[in-house]
């Protein structure tokens, strides 16, 4: 019975947070709606006058649309790979930030494929994906892996809830809408932890923890394969599919500490999540940076050293046009976690944010750089009087839609932390009676 | 009534068989029978594929372009190849112009276009024309989602502009930069009839077009619009089976243009198997700086970044 009282104790100490929103949440909610109504506006004007609007031409045909898309995606695979991961291998420190991980996989994979129709010339005949559909293209690999994700997280993420809705659902203190009490009735399924129910729970949790992992492996191998499958000369490569792998869950662990700090803040979490949270993920990314690192440099180490003609004609713009960029993305972006996580002396809350942060950034800029200086060195030189056809920028357009983009995950993740604790309040408690029975048996 | 269709489509079949020669070996193409068109006693002969000369009534052969499902399927008994002689190409941009011109082409989107390239830094520069290469392993098909890029028997790649999503996922597929998207709307065209593949007219917004081969020309037997505006001769259109190509004046043998003048496919080490080939730039009829005589100024910048445009430039400023 003790542990009854304990979740209902930590129920209370999580309600404020589901009760009320205060001013400075109001205002940042306010904000965030504006930048998303910037962004409709956007929308408006790209679909009104065509993509003439935007920076991309017949040689760069992708631009930071396709960058966000792979950049959503990738969180999105980090919270699954990390939650699941850390679910399968009983990592008992993994309970309060898990729930956060979770809801950065399914909010990002909800915005990661509105980048890509964004980039689609003719949204009107996008059920043509579905009536001709063609096996043979990536896309179609695409598709089906990305709808299958979506799905298995969201399937994962609601296992993970069922516990905490059926907290929510008896905690009769809570002063929330009527048809917010009615919304966790229905959702908890009738779930009232009893031992059968918690062994069946724990089975299908730990099914999906491992489905999802090797499903986001796929799905961003696909995602990879996209770039690899062509002849271009900076995509045409093996590697593409477990370097994207591990960039995704790099980012990934990135947003994650982004996210912990500010949910800490935010909600005075302190008491939950601590120091040792944040140097355990931390160190989780530094693994990721190394290997990351590790792939970038044999990627541009073969290119630079075989130096055949279009390589290096790649590895030239690289190196002219975007000396600081590449710097910032695949040299500081390695470094810094590397330095910050690897020195004890420097390992404080901050300091591990500040890491994450710049982690961040680095890999959108790699997703960048391996889009946009590819398409600018084709196979024929570009001959073309036009700028715009010879260098690729970003129009206003499409910067308001990347941060419509960031305003709507952070806007998603706000009110999902609204709507449910953003610790999971059962699990931090209570296991199943017999956890360690049911595990992979 | 159902019957009555019948008829029309086998009878439409029977004649799908014809060959129509123009000319001594040069470029065939196939007569295509119309439904419900009266015969006006002008009779035509031609050639069916089994060597039999037949006469038909002129009404009976419409001329292209087939409509949307036809144009799936290739003009049967065909496959169409191009040799570009790079010896006499002085960037006269004639084939620019008239397949702009054929195809209503707005300013600024090419399906031909001429490159100037040079190899290395100490070999020679030459005017490169480039259409679509319609490939025998193309790229752009492969990664279709929806197969609106489709190769046919003839060995034409088209583009049904109706069907594209508009991903773009062939222009990057394409090795060559052949392809264009509509980035705007085109006011100025707008289309007088059903929409056919086979014609290639400027694509619709948000949807991707190139160079077609022009198989409705080729439908009536004639050249493309690049081959026959070429005033030096440089494009040869033909069959790769019959073994023929011509430039509207002189019809060779395509095996033994390839031999004699070492015709090779760019970027073979692709593997992408192109059906353009072109003949090496020697014994020039011009000599390269004339291919940028009498340009205007815009088609002129395009080359400013070539290293053979900014070596002429130092050339005057040191002079």
């Amino acid at each position: 019975m003790s542990s009854t009282v304990s979740s209902d104790k930590l129920l209370r100490e999580f309600a404020p947070q589901i009760e009320h929103t205060s001013r400075l949440g109001k205002l940042w909610i306010g904000f965030l709606i504006v930048v998303i109504c910037y962004g409709w506006f956007a929308l408006y004007w790209q679909v009104s006058r065509g993509h003439i609007v935007t920076g991309m031409r017949d040689n760069v045909v992708w631009g930071v649309y396709i960058v966000n898309f792979i950049f959503f995606m990738g969180i999105s695979y980090a919270g699954a790979l990390i939650s699941g991961t850390l679910h399968l291998f009983h990592a008992e420190w993994r309970k309060p930030i898990i729930r956060m991980a979770e809801f950065i996989t399914i909010i990002s994979l909800l915005i990661g494929p509105c980048f890509i129709m964004l980039c689609v010339g003719r949204l009107d005949r996008l059920p043509n994906l579905i009536l001709f559909g063609r096996i043979q293209s990536p896309i179609t690999w695409d598709v089906i892996a990305i709808s299958t994700d979506i799905f298995g997280c969201i399937l994962f993420l609601y296992l993970a809830l069922l516990r905490d809705l059926g907290k929510m659902r008896d905690f009769a203190e809570l002063k929330v809408p009527q048809w917010q009490k009615k919304m966790y009735k229905i959702l908890a399924l009738g779930y009232t932890g009893t031992p059968d129910q918690q062994i069946r729970l724990k089975k299908a949790t730990d099914i999906m923890a491992a489905m999802v992992i090797a499903i986001a492996i796929i799905v961003y191998s696909v995602l990879a394969w996209i770039f690899s499958v062509t002849l271009q000369p900076g995509w045409h490569s093996t590697i593409f599919g477990p370097y994207f792998v591990i960039a995704a869950v790099y980012s990934g662990t990135g947003v994650l500490i982004v996210s912990m700090f500010f949910f800490r803040k935010a909600y005075h979490l302190e008491e939950h999540i601590t120091l040792q949270h944040f140097v355990n993920v931390g160190v989780i990314m530094l693994v990721l940076g190394a290997f990351f690192g590790y792939f970038t440099f044999s990627e541009y180490l073969t290119k630079w050293y075989g130096s055949e003609k279009n390589d290096e004609q790649l590895i030239q713009v690289l190196l002219k046009n975007y000396f600081f960029l590449f710097i910032l993305s695949n040299y500081v972006g390695v470094l810094v976690p590397l330095i910050v996580v690897g020195f004890k002396k420097l390992r404080t809350i901050r300091n591990i944010t500040i890491a994450a942060g710049i982690v961040v950034v680095a890999l959108w800029l790699n997703r960048y750089l391996i889009v946009v200086p590819t398409l600018e060195t084709p196979y024929l030189p570009i001959q073309d009087s036009r700028l715009a056809w010879q260098h690729y920028s970003a129009t206003w357009v499409e910067w308001a839609l990347t941060a419509a983009g960031c305003a709507m995950f952070c806007l998603l993740f706000t009110i999902a932390s609204k709507l449910i604790p953003i610790v999971q309040v059962s699990d931090l408690k209570e296991e199943p009676l017999e956890a360690g029975d049911i595990y992979l048996k | 009534m159902k019957n009555k269709k019948n008829e029309e489509t086998n009878s439409r079949r029977n004649f799908l068989k014809l060959g129509l020669m123009a000319g001594a070996g040069t470029v065939a193409a196939t007569g295509l029978l119309t439904t419900g068109c009266s015969s006006s006693g002008e009779k035509i002969k031609v050639l069916t594929t089994s060597g039999e000369v037949m006469e038909v009534d002129k009404n009976y052969l419409t001329l292209a372009p087939v409509g949307r499902e036809e144009s799936h399927e290739g003009i049967p008994g065909r496959k169409f190849v191009m040799v570009i002689d790079l010896a006499k190409c002085k960037n006269a941009r004639k084939c620019v112009e008239a397949c702009q011109q054929g195809h209503h082409l707005p300013k600024g989107e090419e399906f031909m276009k001429v490159y100037l390239m040079q190899d290395s830094e100490k070999t020679a520069p030459y005017w490169f024309p480039k259409p679509c290469y319609h490939c025998d392993n193309p790229q752009c098909v492969s990664v279709c989602p929806v197969g609106a890029t489709y190769k046919r028997s003839d060995g034409i790649v088209l583009i049904d502009n109706e069907r594209c999503i508009g991903c773009k996922f062939c222009m990057t597929g394409c090795p060559y930069s052949t392809r264009v998207f509509a980035w705007k709307p085109d006011e100025e065209y707008e289309l007088d009839q059903p929409y056919s593949p086979e014609k290639g007219v400027p694509g619709v917004e948000g949807t991707v077009s190139k160079c077609d081969f022009c198989p409705d020309m080729a439908r009536e037997g004639k050249l493309p619009y690049c081959a026959s505006a070429c005033p030096m001769g440089v494009i040869y259109f033909g069959d790769i089976d019959e073994d023929v190509v011509t430039n509207g004046t002189e019809t060779f043998k395509f095996s033994e243009l390839i031999r004699d003048r070492s015709g090779y496919r760019y970027l073979e080490n692709l593997g992408t198997r192109p059906n353009v080939y072109y003949l090496p730039p020697v014994d020039r009829q011009f000599p390269v700086e004339r291919g940028l005589d009498g340009l205007d100024e815009e088609t002129r910048k395009r080359f400013d970044n070539t290293p053979y445009v900014k070596k002429l430039k130092d050339k005057e400023v040191k002079l």
